[in-house]
């Protein structure tokens, strides 16, 4: 029964980390049809916020992870659409070429800041122990704040203005322009949106993981497959997916092996798209957000 | 083919001149040594030190005369963890700087790309980093510990302190699953049992469930081999579950790529490794190099790393042997080398093996505190068993291989 929890925490645990990374990517794909591939690398620079804003500048890390690392990356988000993706729209290729180069360059970039060498900071929260078992607080912790930001993102889409005018402009960005809009504003307030995400979802992780410039790359293929997995839905094919993913991804994990486990979700994921080239949402609650 | 009066007259020249050049080259008065380590992408942390270390040998040598009564130059090389470039710069030096002798390579993979280029070129190679043993080549010296020499130390040594049940976690290449391999067979040698043995790929960070199933089999240690920077979270989530402390951690990777300076020490307290060298070994000889090093680099360098060792060993090694041929021609120095020569180096006595081309070297068990390592045991003069128990270049000169070593 105690391993029961435990792995049912490790599960939802697994899930929160899919849901934080792939979240952001969600909100940019869905939205605007947008792939960016510098994704990975907004995490990373959620991290670095988080640990500099708690090592160097000595501020509370909870402060740090939940209004720094997104605020300071949903900033560079918006400079980059302002510099180069606001110029690509509709040409898909392109701005995946464009982000793509963005990437290379946020990593160049970090490792000459601040060098290629793994840094880390420890979580504050305590170890909770269930039973014979313990596992880390941090875990509890990201599955709220997992939870938190779905919840506050199906908010912001069905109940504001704001949410409204981007989901017509998803639909028909020359009518919500006709009728007053700015879908240029909506664009770039959206991919900053998205790259506060990232931000978030790197802070998030910084005190579990050890942070390099390169880190990004261990995430933006899992982001990506639960993305197009999920479908143009934003949030209800981001939990579909990354509910499934997770759930197999541990279970196999646990059963067989960590690599069995990986491969389970790739063989999951191949399958998926096979047998729904629309995601998830091209089939299954179509009509949600 | 026909050629006429003139072209043949071209050619000629040409090839005349061609033959210049190396004469004038060896009429010179310098020795040329290459490096090849990685010193960005993916493996820097590990390549860095090991770079530095040989920039480090040479300006130590030259400062002593050089060798022979010739400076000593040295080319570098960085091929940005990528194998493909070990490729491209192993055969320019060999063939553009003609050295002496080349120190290069981090993993094995780049090894076996850099390995048979050098042998046909026949260019002396040292390959430095500690790596899973069997390599069997007379034209390479592998000075980096292997299993046999470190593994059945930290064992025995955490076995006698803890228990009998082991849980083994690895990286899932080669070089972890050679030394699992390794780390069970002396587990059971020693009386023990393995519980479980599980392999992560390399970009595998999140170890939650496996946390979980190691809590489940509640062993009375962790063998860890794993690697690499993604590989550093298991340490950290081992902590944040409250396991630091409850199971004791053993390995012969972690602290290898500066885990023990790039985590904070509350994350990794009390871990056990067992290396040939340690910074913080006692000793004049060791107190100088640490002492010259920090002049030459700074003194916050972050870690003087065992690999590291391994370079500047290698170019102890290398250096002694060419004082003993008194020349630097390859044969003469392989012969020097394989006469069992040793150096007083900084982690004890290193010996070249004759039969492996690999070290006997000292090897020291100790506790991850606070940033540094601190000596708890000293095995002295341990041989490279397990690539002796299938390579033997007295008898079989020729042979060119990396065995797989059958438990």
């Amino acid at each position: 029964m105690d391993f029961a929890s435990i792995l049912a925490i490790e599960i939802l645990g697994s899930i929160a980390i899919l849901v934080l990374i792939s979240i952001g990517l969600a909100v940019v794909f869905g939205m605007m049809k947008v792939i960016n591939m510098a994704h990975g690398e907004f995490i990373m620079l959620g991290g670095y916020v988080t640990i500099f804003g708690t090592t160097h500048a000595g501020l509370n890390i909870w402060f740090c992870i939940l209004v720094l690392s997104p605020l300071i990356v949903g900033l560079v988000g918006l400079v980059l659409e302002w510099l180069v993706v606001r110029h690509l729209y509709g040409r898909m290729i392109d701005t995946m070429l464009a982000t793509w180069g963005l990437s290379l360059a946020i990593v160049g970039l970090m490792t000459m800041l601040v060098g290629n060498t793994t840094t880390g900071i420890s979580t504050p929260l305590p170890s909770v122990a269930i039973g014979k078992f313990s596992t880390s607080g941090h875990v509890f912790f990201l599955i709220a704040l997992a939870t938190f930001v779905i919840i506050a993102l199906a908010c912001l889409f069905k109940f504001t203005t704001f949410g409204l005018t981007a989901r017509a402009t998803t639909q028909d960005a020359n009518m919500v322009a006709n009728l007053g809009g700015n879908p240029r504003r909506i664009y770039a307030v959206t991919f900053g949106l998205g790259a506060a995400l990232a931000g978030l979802g790197g802070g998030a992780l910084a005190p579990i993981i050890g942070v390099i410039p390169t880190i990004g790359i261990t995430y933006i293929a899992k982001a990506f497959i639960t993305v197009i997995s999920g479908g143009a839905t934003v949030i209800a094919g981001n939990l579909a997916a990354t509910s499934l993913f997770g759930t197999i991804n541990q279970l196999f994990t646990y059963w067989y092996t960590p690599i069995i486990g990986e491969v389970a979700l790739l063989v999951c994921a191949v399958i998926l798209i096979r047998l729904l080239p629309q995601g998830i949402t091209g089939r299954f609650f179509k009509g949600t957000i | 083919m026909a050629l006429n009066r003139r072209q043949l007259l071209g050619t000629a020249a040409a090839a005349a001149a061609m033959t210049q050049v190396p004469r004038a080259y060896a009429q010179s008065d310098s020795i040329v040594v290459s490096s090849i380590y990685d010193q960005s992408g993916g493996l820097d942390v590990y390549g860095k030190p090991v770079a530095d270390l040989v920039r480090f040998a040479v300006a130590e040598q030259n400062a002593k005369g050089g060798l022979l009564g010739k400076e000593i130059v040295l080319k570098e090389y960085d091929p940005q963890s990528n194998n493909q470039l070990y490729a491209q710069f192993a055969k320019r030096t060999a063939l553009a700087d003609k050295p002496a002798a080349v120190f290069a390579g981090i993993t094995s993979s780049s090894r076996e790309v850099v390995r048979p280029i050098l042998r046909q070129a026949k260019t002396l190679y040292f390959y430095t980093t500690q790596y899973e043993g069997g390599v069997c080549d007379r034209n390479i010296f592998c000075t980096g510990v292997t299993p046999a020499q470190t593994v059945q130390k930290l064992v025995n040594h955490t076995m006698a302190k803890t228990g009998k049940k082991a849980y083994i976690v690895a990286a899932d290449y080669n070089y972890g699953q050679i030394t699992a391999d390794w780390v069970k067979k002396f587990t059971l040698d020693n009386g023990g049992e393995v519980l479980n043995t599980e392999f992560f790929p390399l970009d595998v960070a999140d170890f939650g469930s496996s946390i979980s199933k190691i809590q489940a089999a509640n062993p009375d240690f962790v063998y860890s081999a794993l690697v690499g920077g993604a590989h550093m979270s298991f340490y950290r989530q081992w902590k944040a579950a409250g396991m630091l402390g409850k199971i004791q951690l053993s390995s012969t990777t972690f602290a290898g790529g500066n885990e023990h300076i790039a985590l904070p020490a509350e994350e990794y307290n009390g871990h056990w490794i067992c290396q040939n060298y340690l910074q913080e070994l006692p000793g004049e000889r060791n107190k100088k190099l640490v002492a010259d090093f920090h002049k030459m680099f700074g003194e916050d360098y972050p870690y003087i790393t065992e690999l590291g060792m391994g370079a500047y060993q290698a170019f102890l090694l290398w250096a002694a042997a060419v004082e003993k041929a008194g020349t630097v021609d390859r044969m003469a120095v392989i012969e020097a080398l394989e006469t069992g020569i040793s150096v007083d180096a900084p982690s004890g006595r290193v010996t070249v093996d004759p039969a492996t081309h690999h070290t006997i070297v000292d090897v020291h068990v100790s506790e991850a505190r606070d940033k540094q390592l601190n000596l708890i045991e000293k095995f002295e003069q341990q041989p490279p068993a397990d690539t002796s128990a299938v390579c033997d270049l007295i008898n079989n000169p020729d042979d060119n291989q990396q065995y797989v070593i059958e438990l």
